[in-house]
């Protein structure tokens, strides 16, 4: 959810841009794609450490350090998932024709309610597929996770490292519980999310 | 800064290969024509009209500015509405929801024209629950005038709206276009690169080619001019507002009346006396004689003027300019018939129209 707020103006903008900045924003957007987990996590773990500029300015102000608590997970495995949420946003963005929103601005709706009256609807798909590729992502990742989120019990401790933990100690039994867990609960996720995809295109082309 | 009335466009912008300059005043009502051929800029102008392309220039319509040297209104503060050649339909709402689209963004007192009386107009009560994607071409581009002219807009902007459609579907359009001419006080800019659609539908006309403006007046003078800037070659030829005056249905004729004479017309069901019409006559359907003949087989013998003679397209041919009443006409004549006829500017003559067309 938060990730589609974030991800949204992000691949509006790369969608309607024409400025050269464009390309290397795209690459940066998409960055986490390519690098291993880890190495973004490291970095994440770096920047906003004590001693990182991020950490430390956070430091002098008094907040909490970020890595080894949920806010500081949440925020690494939204950065990892950008991409996921991006890419298919952008995609249906770039389907919606300008002349629609033309047609939009010569009937006296603003930007802002072009947006929201055009190009969501039209770029509904869009919306649906990026929310389930972010979904299954961030439930499957472990790397950034491990390193940022330093698996604390209770805190930071995500499924996906939960079951790394109880196969490393040999405890099958649980491991088989929450993996078989994920996979229904994925599964459910997902049906949902196709079937109100295929439920709104089949309404659309009525 | 004050403007008048009328509307007022200029711009200038260049593109690689284009340049835009155009410096326009043109009537604050009735039905302007952008015309010219594809790639002449007709359609960019209008675009800068609207806003939806960024230009240096002014822009005002009877007197409110929406453009000038200092400020540019953006295109949804704009009391405009814009009908696009191909369809512009939201394809994720109904019919009926397309034409509130603009409605609602329309303040309450602004309001001039009611859902119904779209509706009622254009004939869409059988669309309104329909989604734009199983609507026909004609239908679809129906609605998209009714969703513009329901903003109430102060101009009405309208790029080759019949330009993507069949023939059977322009002739299903063209009846609405002319009652909504004739029942909205409001100016229209119509861009077309057909002549028939000009003929039928435009009061002024704007000639334009490679960006520039090359002639532009009012439709009858323009196409009557000798030096037809139109370069409408064997099709030269006048436009003429008539009234239905008299039907003879024995001979299936009806006699159609215009300031400076009148002219037999065939008949036909759809007519009735007291009927406004547009006749159209061709240069080459025109000759002239020094007295009355009625002892041939021409109909329409009318008293005229010439007015100028110009020499046409080819050396051996004239065009010959002809008054009657108010009315001007063109006839393309042999150079030697000028000659042997002694044809002058001045000279009283009658002309023979061999044939009249309603405009349709």
């Amino acid at each position: 959810m938060l990730l589609l707020l974030v991800g949204t103006p992000i691949a509006w903008w790369l969608a309607r841009s024409k400025h050269w900045i464009r390309q290397p924003v795209a690459a940066i957007v998409a960055l986490p794609l390519v690098l291993p987990p880890t190495v973004l996590g490291f970095y994440l773990l770096v920047l906003l450490g004590p001693n990182g500029p991020i950490g430390s300015a956070m430091d002098s102000l008094g907040l909490t350090l970020l890595p080894f608590t949920f806010e500081g997970l949440v925020i690494a495995s939204m950065i990892y998932s950008l991409p996921f949420t991006v890419q298919p946003l952008q995609n249906a963005f770039q389907n919606v024709h300008h002349r629609y929103l033309e047609a939009a601005a010569t009937l006296s709706a603003s930007p802002i309610d072009q947006f929201f009256s055009v190009v969501v609807p039209m770029a509904r798909a869009g919306f649906l597929s990026a929310a389930v590729l972010t979904f299954a992502h961030t439930v499957g990742e472990f790397g950034v996770v491990l390193m940022i989120g330093g698996n604390i019990p209770g805190e930071t401790k995500v499924l996906s490292v939960a079951i790394y933990d109880h196969v490393e100690s040999l405890e099958y039994v649980q491991a088989h519980w929450l993996s078989a867990g994920m996979i229904a609960f994925s599964f459910l996720v997902l049906v949902t999310l196709y079937s109100i995809n295929g439920r709104i295109g089949a309404g659309a082309l009525k | 800064m004050t403007v008048g009335p009328g509307i007022k466009a200029r711009f200038q912008c260049r593109y690689p290969g284009f340049e835009l300059a155009v410096d326009l005043k043109l009537p604050g009502s009735g039905v302007t024509a952008l015309f010219g051929h594809s790639g002449c800029g007709k359609t960019t102008l209008l675009r800068c009209m609207a806003g939806l392309q960024r230009a240096a220039g002014t822009m005002s319509v009877n007197g409110d500015c929406w453009q000038n040297d200092t400020q540019t209104r953006p295109v949804h503060h704009r009391p405009l509405a814009y009908v696009f050649q191909e369809t512009s339909l939201f394809p994720h709402l109904t019919v009926r929801k397309n034409l509130l689209y603009g409605y609602r963004r329309t303040p309450k007192a602004n309001r001039r024209i009611q859902m119904d009386q779209a509706i009622q107009w254009l004939g869409l009560e059988h669309l309104l629950d329909r989604m734009p994607g199983g609507l026909s071409g004609g239908e679809r581009q129906r609605v998209a005038i009714g969703r513009a002219i329901l903003t109430s807009p102060n101009l009405l902007l309208m790029d080759e709206p019949l330009a993507a459609l069949d023939q059977a579907s322009k002739q299903e359009i063209m009846p609405y276009l002319e009652s909504l001419r004739d029942s909205l006080s409001l100016p229209i800019i119509y861009v077309s690169h057909s002549a028939a659609e000009v003929a039928r539908l435009a009061d002024h006309i704007v000639m334009m080619d490679r960006g520039r403006v090359v002639a532009e007046g009012p439709l009858q003078e323009t196409l009557a001019r000798t030096d037809q800037p139109f370069g409408l070659e064997e099709d030269a030829g006048v436009i003429l507002n008539a009234t239905v005056r008299e039907m003879e249905p024995n001979w299936h004729l009806a006699r159609a009346e215009f300031e400076g004479g009148h002219l037999w017309i065939r008949s036909r069901d759809s007519l009735h006396q007291g009927q406004r019409i547009r006749l159209q006559v061709l240069a080459r359907d025109v000759s002239i004689a020094l007295k009355e003949h009625s002892d041939q087989s021409i109909q329409n013998l009318i008293p005229a003027r010439v007015d100028e003679i110009a020499t046409d397209l080819s050396p051996g041919t004239a065009m010959v300019r002809l008054v009657a009443g108010n009315t001007p006409f063109l006839a393309r004549l042999t150079s030697r018939s000028v000659e042997c006829l002694d044809l002058q500017p001045e000279r009283r003559v009658w002309m023979q129209v061999k044939s009249v067309a309603i405009v349709d």
